[in-house]
């Protein structure tokens, strides 16, 4: 018995609509109906944060939702943070200060440090770590990555003035 | 995970008839991040998963006679945005906020906190020690329940067949009344309570304490209220002599288990040290309010 589901929700800005069955993960989903494969699964268990997505403004882990609850949600992935071949100033900011190695939890951490700069344009570092602390990067030990998201915050800052 | 069924019921109504006739492999769902990491652990095979975030009152943040009604699937970010209820319950919204990452806590609830019947569930002490209770839905009607009755063992509720909670209840704010949570982990951020000590307490006119309420976490099978801890404070400012009868009463109340977090001793010891540094922080908050 395996029913799948007719799901339509907004990814992006885009209505889609797509099958799932009940068991499946947003994750899953992202991934294997859309082909939204920037979302990564480093753990399936909520602890590494790779698999982070905005749903409804609320910064969530992909891995732990069922894709079946997304009927009727928005969903932010991070394919939908550059504007077309124009970086956002996170992603730019990420290249610029080296805050990436092997990039597997780059998609994620950029999506959860624009849930924090969408929130609070003006973090502290303290703010900036715990906000981050949920997005487990075993590669670059996390001060450049704390670099690129303060300096990309003082950019968005200046353009809003 | 292909046998599943999900239902997302619009009414109480309806999600007790659902968890009735799913039986006994049943789940009720609020934010998943206990579920989801059962279900993909495979220590748990739901036939059913009913989802009741889109039940009536389920989620949000009101203020009814005097106290709050926080939705039971509400998010803990959610619940940390209120100012009013912050103000109000300090220490329940800094024990909401504790549970888990930014992620974490953009779906978990207090319903699923309290459900899961873990006993280092981080709301539970600080909602223990609030007097807070359930609203509990089920075939046969509504019903009330403090928060303290919900887990009964490890994993366990005392939940009937076909009932889950609606709301969580805080009573009125009584002048001069603050509390405060705090908990003890191995790193600073994203780990489960070795030990959480939540207070509660009324000063009266004279910043003398009237009432409080101590409830401990992880040194017992369920979250339990330690009414000595509290009764060992009433009647005092809160002076060296006090603050020695509480951490007294609070060891006594602990029955830890030994684990790689902590051993029996370690954790009898860390509870009455909490509870002496979060019923100092419940006073400091309650004076300041004098
Ligand atoms: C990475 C990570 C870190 C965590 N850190 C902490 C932490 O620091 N402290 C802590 O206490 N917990 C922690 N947790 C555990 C978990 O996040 C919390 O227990 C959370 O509050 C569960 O809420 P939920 O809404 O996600 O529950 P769910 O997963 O939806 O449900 C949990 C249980 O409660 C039942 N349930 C859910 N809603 C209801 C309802 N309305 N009525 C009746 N039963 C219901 C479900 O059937 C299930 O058995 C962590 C989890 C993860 C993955
Ligand atoms: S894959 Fe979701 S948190 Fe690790
Ligand atoms: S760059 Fe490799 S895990 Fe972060």
């Amino acid at each position: 018995m395996t029913s799948r589901r007719h799901i339509s929700a907004t990814v992006n800005g885009d209505p889609v609509e797509f099958l799932s069955e009940a068991g499946t993960t947003l994750l899953d989903a992202l991934r294997d109906e859309l082909g939204l494969t920037g979302s990564k699964e480093g753990c399936g268990s909520g602890d590494c944060g790779a698999c982070s997505v905005i749903v409804d403004g609320r910064l969530i882990c992909s891995c732990l939702m069922l894709a079946a609850e997304a009927e009727g949600r928005r969903i932010e992935t991070i394919e939908g943070m550059a504007d077309g071949s124009t970086l956002h100033p996170l992603q730019r900011k990420f290249l610029e200060h080296a805050a990436l190695q092997c990039g597997f939890c780059t998609p994620g951490l950029l999506v959860a440090a624009k849930a924090l700069l969408d929130a609070n344009p003006d973090p502290s570092e303290s703010e900036t770590r715990y906000w981050l602390a949920g997005n487990l990067c075993r590669c670059t030990g996390y001060d450049k990555v704390i670099r690129a998201v303060m300096d990309a915050a003082a950019e968005l800052r200046q353009a809003r003035v | 995970m292909s046998q599943i069924a999900y239902l997302a019921p619009t009414s109480a109504d309806e999600a007790a008839a659902a968890l009735i006739k799913g039986g006994a492999t049943a789940r009720v769902l609020s934010g998943g991040t206990d579920l989801l990491v059962q279900l993909r652990a495979g220590r748990l095979a739901p036939g059913l998963i009913v989802d009741v975030k889109r039940v009536p009152g389920a989620i949000g943040i009101r203020q009814e006679d005097g106290g709050f009604v926080i939705g039971a699937s509400t998010p803990g970010m959610t619940i940390g945005e209120h100012a009013a209820l912050e103000k109000a319950w300090p220490g329940v919204v800094e024990a909401v906020m504790l549970i888990g990452s930014t992620q974490i806590q953009g779906r978990a609830s207090i319903a699923g906190n309290l459900c899961n019947a873990s006993p280092a569930a981080d709301s539970a002490p600080a909602l223990i020690a609030a007097r807070a209770t359930c609203v509990i839905v089920g075939p046969s009607g509504r019903r009330e329940a403090p928060v303290e009755a919900i887990g009964i063992a490890p994993g366990r509720t005392s939940l009937a067949k076909g009932e889950f909670v609606l709301e969580i209840r805080l009573p009125p704010r009584a002048a001069r009344s603050a509390d405060a949570y705090l908990r003890s982990i191995p790193r600073t951020e994203m780990d489960i309570a070795v030990v959480g000590a939540g207070v509660n307490l009324t000063l009266d006119a004279d910043g003398v304490i009237a009432d409080a309420r101590v409830a401990l976490g992880a040194v017992g099978p369920t979250v339990a209220l330690a009414p000595d801890a509290g009764a060992a404070i009433i009647g005092t400012r809160l002076d060296e002599a006090a603050l020695a009868r509480l951490d007294d009463a609070a060891r006594s109340a602990c029955q830890p288990i030994s684990d790689k977090r902590g051993t029996v001793d370690f954790r009898t010891k860390i509870a009455g040290v909490l509870a002496r540094r979060a019923a100092a922080i419940a006073y400091g908050r309650a004076r300041g309010r004098a």
